[in-house]
């Protein structure tokens, strides 16, 4: 299916928004199965949280955010196309112009998840976080 | 109406009825995550470290008080209803006839599972303990 159209644009925004949906999906079944053993059984949802916390975690965190955030600036493209027909035009610009966002609101949250894991301390420090 | 022209998500359904209802559902509960889902993510990916939170810190932090419990709660109905009939299209595309119907009675059978467990989850997690 993927490998038979000729991707442009569009066709990419498409495929994007569905693979970043179905990870997200499945992510949501093991995140409130999680949340559910962090309410019956504390202790071993503390041994569970160290693979979150481990490099490879890291790593499967920000891919995570990374789908996350795709999938939203994305929707938001398909809001506006759906609502404001003639943007339909510009569907190319839009997706560039999500790219930009994309890039400028993850770079940050991508060097404060994965600092720890080369061994640095998070750049960003804030009054409750550590 | 040139409405129906959409690049990558589904057409407007014409006409009224369920399909049109989850349509516009599809984009509320999306605007709704725009805000709760990324903020989510942003408190305990960015602000906080995730190697922080113990189930402890869920007890007295995240949820140590109603008005968060609520606000996540509202998140998780968002997010099963965004999910799994986000994932109901999926199944539409690339099935059909009696397989078809059989994975998305599953589906609705796995979103009431998961809505379940997460409202149980949400509901019945201990409470600080006030010294």
């Amino acid at each position: 299916m993927l490998l038979r159209y000729r991707g442009s644009e569009g066709m990419l925004a498409w495929a994007f928004h569905r693979i970043s949906g179905v990870a997200i999906w499945a992510f949501i079944l093991l995140h409130v199965l999680d949340i559910w053993l962090a309410g019956v059984n504390p202790k071993l949802y503390d041994e569970v949280l160290q693979v979150y916390a481990s490099p490879i975690g890291r790593v499967l965190e920000s891919l995570l955010g990374a789908a996350l955030l795709y999938h939203a600036l994305n929707g938001l493209r398909i809001i506006i196309m759906d609502f404001w027909p003639s943007m339909t035009r510009y569907h190319k610009q839009l997706w560039y112009a999500n790219w930009i966002l994309f890039a400028v609101i993850g770079l940050p949250i991508l060097i404060q998840i994965m600092a720890p894991a080369f061994g640095f301390a998070p750049p960003f420090t804030f009054g409750g976080g550590s | 109406m040139s409405t129906r022209a959409t690049r990558s998500g589904s057409a407007r359904p014409t006409g009224s009825g369920w399909e049109l209802a989850i349509w516009y559902l599809m984009r509320l509960t999306g605007l709704g995550l725009f805000v709760t889902a990324l903020a989510h993510y942003i408190i305990v990916h960015f602000l906080y470290d995730p190697s922080s939170q113990k189930a402890q810190w869920i007890t007295d932090e995240r949820w140590g008080n109603i008005a968060w419990r609520t606000a996540d709660w509202l998140m998780l109905a968002f997010v099963v209803f965004h999910a799994f009939m986000g994932l109901r299209i999926v199944i539409g595309d690339y099935t059909s006839g009696r397989l078809r119907f059989f994975m998305t009675m599953l589906l609705y059978l796995g979103a009431v599972v998961i809505f379940a467990l997460g409202t149980i989850a949400v509901a019945t997690f201990p409470f600080p303990v006030k010294p």
